[in-house]
């Protein structure tokens, strides 16, 4: 239930805000976050956003994604006949 | 590090530590990521992982999901809920049961659509059910400050969030099962900080370490608490560093605070510990679902089913070692909480554990 992900802010409105998460578009609310702006990524929780992320965080994430999937596909692969 | 060069360090303390390690993570998240992504099978032998009360849904005690049904059979009412909530057994029915006989309750992605619907259905009372550690509860405490500035008399939340580090303090306490350190959950510490652990190492010993979810978050976060042991150092940690700082979150701290006050709390499983939970506060009792359940008739509690979900949720038995597992209790016909819910530990050794004879 205390999963997140990962939001980039596209347009903001008050505490309202227009997010993406991995290219698909929602509302959310940033009234958690200090000075949010366009183009910031946020961690998003039940429709808030929790924590800011930093340029590098979300490198990181994406680093530690891509692993997990190249893990993935390789167990895939000795899977198969 | 690498993942495989992690893995590697943690079998050299391991054997330089020579005894088994229990750690216990506190998060359901961590319960399926370590399953998922098969970590649990690549740790080194006398390393062990258990799962404690780490699932939000699966800690909530009969008795509410009886009050929530009850509520959403109310002709004025609808029930608003998160989609982990539907399935858990209450004394006779679930909510999702529930549902199919007529009681109005409606499936949200987040609070801000149940206070979307108060809004416009201002003549029928919308109660969301407050279920959820400290990542959740901020959200919805912010819905219940806004609706009343807004005005919303007929937003109403039934309040039974919990909170973690009470609930540790409580396991250690009991003596009840031995825990050698603690994998802390990254998104309930988001918000309240590492800073609020403190007590664990200076009072019991045991290190802390808060972790992220990707497999290799994990296994830095084991390794560090095997470090911690091998120095005899214990402390608060933080693996977690993209999101989580010593002082946490202090708006979503702030609006906790502002909307809630401590209270103790019933745990499926572990009794009702002191302070480890989150009451409406008195100025927002406007709000507060509780009052409509005045005169309502509640089933009696459930007699006993055989489940062992609280033995699960303390670490003290394992699920394979209950008898119902996999025999009356799977997911399509689950016995208890923690075989419903995608977090809870049954479920998730249901889906990934090797079957054992
Ligand atoms: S396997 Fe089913 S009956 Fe046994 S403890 Fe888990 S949820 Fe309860």
């Amino acid at each position: 239930m205390c999963l997140a992900v990962p939001a980039k802010i596209v347009k903001l409105d008050g505490p309202n805000a227009t997010v993406e998460v991995r290219g698909l578009t929602r509302t959310a609310n940033v009234a958690f976050i200090d000075d949010p702006a366009v183009g910031d990524f946020v961690l998003l929780h039940a429709g808030f956003a929790i924590r800011k992320w930093s340029a590098e965080d979300v490198a990181e994430f994406d680093r530690i994604m891509k692993e997990v999937e190249e893990a993935a596909a390789e167990c895939d692969q000795e899977e198969k006949p | 590090m690498s993942f495989s060069s992690t893995l590697l360090s943690m079998s050299s303390l391991m054997r330089e530590l020579g005894r088994p390690v229990k750690i216990m993570e506190i998060c359901g998240t961590h319960t399926m990521a370590a399953f998922r992504s098969g970590l649990r099978t690549l740790m080194p032998k006398g390393l062990s992982l258990l799962s404690g009360p780490g699932c939000p849904v699966c800690v909530t005690h009969d008795g509410y999901v009886d009050q929530a049904i009850a509520l959403a059979h109310r002709p004025d009412v609808t029930v608003a809920t998160f989609g982990d909530m539907l399935r858990v057994p209450g004394s006779e029915q679930s909510l999702e049961q529930a549902r199919a006989e007529g009681a109005s309750v409606r499936v949200v992605y987040s609070p801000l659509d149940a206070l979307q619907m108060a809004r416009e259905q201002p003549q029928r009372k919308i109660v969301f059910l407050g279920v959820g550690f400290e990542t959740t509860a901020p959200t919805i405490g912010w819905t219940i400050l806004q609706a009343a500035q807004e005005k919303l008399s007929n937003y109403r939340v039934l309040c039974a969030h919990k909170t973690i580090p009470n609930a540790m303090e409580a396991l250690l306490s009991s003596g009840e099962v031995k825990v050698d350190g603690f994998m802390c959950p990254g998104h309930v510490s988001a918000i309240i900080g590492s800073n609020a652990y403190e007590f664990i190492p200076r009072k019991h010993g045991v290190p802390c370490v808060v972790a992220g979810f990707e497999p290799s978050d994990m296994a830095i976060t084991m390794e560090m608490i095997l470090r911690q042991l091998t120095e005899k150092c214990p402390r608060v940690e933080i693996q977690y560093q993209r999101a989580v700082t010593r002082e946490g979150n202090a708006k979503a701290q702030e609006t906790l605070k502002r909307a809630f006050v401590e209270c103790d709390a019933e745990w499926r499983g572990l009794g009702t510990i002191p302070a480890s939970g989150l009451a409406i506060a008195s100025k927002y009792a406007a709000h507060d679902a509780a009052p409509l359940l005045a005169g309502l008739p509640l089933p009696a509690a459930k007699k006993h089913t055989g489940c062992r979900c609280g033995e699960v949720l303390r670490g003290v038995i394992t699920p394979p070692e209950c008898p119902l597992f996999r025999k009356r209790c799977t997911p399509a016909t689950p016995v208890g909480a923690c075989m419903v819910s995608s977090e809870g530990t049954c479920a998730a050794y249901y889906k990934y554990a090797a079957i054992k004879p």
